[in-house]
């Protein structure tokens, strides 16, 4: 779409976009290009020299079990939350959408964990959590649980996934009820006359028209719990016991700023650069084109 | 709904109180520690009713930090904070009305080229290029500075895409009269462009002043000096090895003092909130 009437003037356009490409440049381009270069370089170990070794660094990363395992971390992580975040967050919606009474009261009392940020989120779990004082620990020690999340990764992964999907939980719900709220009531009605029950009438009718929230729901939970997350992973386990809950974005942090390892860390972001790529791509061409139902 | 069934609105009620319950619990669990002396916290189970250190323990934190971990006093971390929240909110919207306005309302050569250097930045993402764009900025001399902690963050795609899809639903007829009236592109753009953007402006600024608010990996990185930790960072800083040995109490009094200034603005500006959320994301 374009406007008909326009203003002329040589140079007031360029004066007017001047300052956002000035910072993208700056910041984004310029750190972007020097990532790339860098993914090629070796430096050796006093930072005296550097060498152009071009695609070693990203041949020994795929060669490096600690670099996969980061991967497969990151997988189980972000379908987790993205996962539980869709489920719980589709649940309330549906439950809120149904209620007459109360419904705005509801949406104010869930929407609010959207401001915390994520490192205090995971102080919040970690802090009912923590293994000696933690008020569910307490809880859990009684049923027989053994919890340390501090040595145990499995229970260090649980925590971090209970964080980041508590704060995403507000998200989700906005979206989905924003949804519900677009489908038409007269569809609903229609249904329920024909006998259907409650149930039926969500599996054939509602969620098939969500789909499109959902889908779209789903890439945003997915780059939420790739990039989103450092503040979850710092504030709490900081990536370990040993590196069970080392997720990629904070290998990369780990490597490049307490490793010092910049060739490798430099090919770890261009990798991440490329799946944030394909994300976005995956997004922009639902939103053109919107999930067919 | 054409029906009746009401044990189906009792198990919303019931799924949706659970729900609230279990969103606000860890809020309730950190106020209640805030409220206690630090023996009654590591005194397990710590009791669920407040405590009478409410003031003791907040006025320790915003004047002096905590005993065991960093020392830095909170009143300047939250000043920090504010001052980052709000360079970000307005640094971004200032500069995404004024590249807007330029691809919608003027044709010039490379104007494709400049949206999609912009849009480019949605894929760039502070995680993914920490240590070149650091290096950049510690050369700008920009470390443990307020600059530093703003300018690089205000580049926004999203906010440059809401307010071109607004200009373009703005009639045609403004610009002309405006024109006919002999009115220039910069005295449009202040009396009639301006005013009418702003419910998208409150709305981003909801959305963008929390997000500054936030940040965490960006201000843990520029941020050496105790006396430029933002909010977030200093919380972090507090926690010491070792669970039994953090002073739980005032960590958490710091986490309110962090977490409720971004909450009142979502609850207080919740339809600006909401409808930036939604727009902001199209």
């Amino acid at each position: 779409m374009e406007k008909r009437v326009v203003f002329q003037s040589k140079w007031l356009p360029y004066a007017l976009v001047a300052p956002q490409i000035a910072v993208t440049i700056v910041f984004f381009f310029w750190p972007a290009a020097q990532a790339v270069y860098w993914s090629f370089l070796v430096q050796d170990p006093f930072g005296l020299s550097t060498t152009f070794v071009w695609f070693q660094n990203y041949a020994e990363l795929f060669r490096n079990q600690h670099y996969l395992d980061s991967f497969r971390i990151t997988a189980i992580f972000s379908t987790a939350v993205a996962v539980s975040g869709i489920v719980i967050s589709l649940l309330l919606a549906v439950m809120a959408d149904h209620v007459l009474r109360g419904a705005l009261a509801y949406k104010t009392l869930l929407i609010w964990p959207y401001a915390v940020a994520p490192a205090i989120a995971g102080i919040l779990w970690a802090f009912i959590f923590a293994p000696s004082i933690g008020i569910a620990t307490y809880v859990l020690k009684r049923y027989g649980v053994d919890w340390n999340w501090i040595v145990n990764g499995d229970q260090a992964m649980l925590l971090i996934v209970i964080a980041a999907t508590w704060k995403q939980i507000s998200y989700n719900f906005l979206f989905f009820l924003a949804g519900l709220q677009s489908i038409p009531r007269s569809l609903l009605e229609a249904a329920a006359i024909d006998g259907a029950t409650p149930l039926r009438r969500f599996w054939t009718v509602v969620f098939p028209l969500l789909s499109p929230v959902t889908f779209y729901l789903l890439v945003i939970n997915i780059v939420y719990a790739f990039f989103g997350t450092f503040g979850v992973v710092d504030a709490t386990t900081q990536g370990g016991p040993a590196a069970d809950t080392q997720i990629l974005v904070y290998k990369v942090y780990h490597d490049g700023v307490k490793a010092a390892d910049l060739g490798g860390s430099a090919a770890q972001s261009v990798i991440l650069m490329i799946i944030v790529i394909a994300l976005t791509v995956v997004q922009f061409r639902f939103v053109e084109k919107k999930v067919q139902y | 709904m054409v029906e009746n069934r009401p044990w189906f609105d009792f198990l919303a009620h019931a799924i949706l109180v659970l729900g609230v319950v279990l969103v606000a619990f860890p809020l309730y669990v950190t106020f209640v520690a805030s409220t206690l002396t630090f023996e009654e916290i590591v005194n397990v189970p710590m009791p669920l009713v407040p405590g009478d250190q409410l003031m003791a323990n907040y006025t320790q934190v915003i004047t002096a930090g905590s005993n065991k971990g960093s020392s830095a006093p909170v009143g300047t971390m939250l000043f920090n904070s504010l001052v980052m929240a709000l360079g970000v909110a307005i640094g971004k919207i200032a500069i995404s009305i004024l590249s807007a306005f330029a691809i919608v309302y003027f044709r010039f050569p490379l104007r494709n080229f400049f949206f999609w250097m912009i849009f480019v930045t949605l894929m760039l993402p502070v995680e993914v290029r920490i240590i070149p764009t650091f290096k950049v900025v510690s050369d700008l001399g920009m470390i443990n500075s307020y600059v530093g902690l703003t300018l690089p963050l205000i580049a926004s795609a999203t906010a440059t895409f809401l307010f071109r899809q607004f200009f373009l639903t703005v009639p045609d007829e403004l610009a002309e009269a405006a024109r006919m009236d002999g009115a220039g592109p910069l005295r449009f753009f202040w009396d009639v462009v301006l005013p009418l953007s702003k419910t998208s402006i409150a709305a981003l600024f909801v959305i963008q002043f929390i997000y500054g608010w936030n940040q965490y990996l960006w201000p843990l990185l520029i941020t050496t000096d105790e006396s430029m930790y933002t909010a977030v960072i200093g919380i972090k800083r507090m926690i010491v090895t070792g669970d039994a040995l953090t002073e739980w109490n005032l960590v958490m009094a710091t986490a309110m003092l962090a977490l409720l200034p971004p909450a009142l603005v979502v609850v207080l500006m919740q339809r600006w909130f909401v409808k930036g959320l939604v727009e902001t994301e199209k």
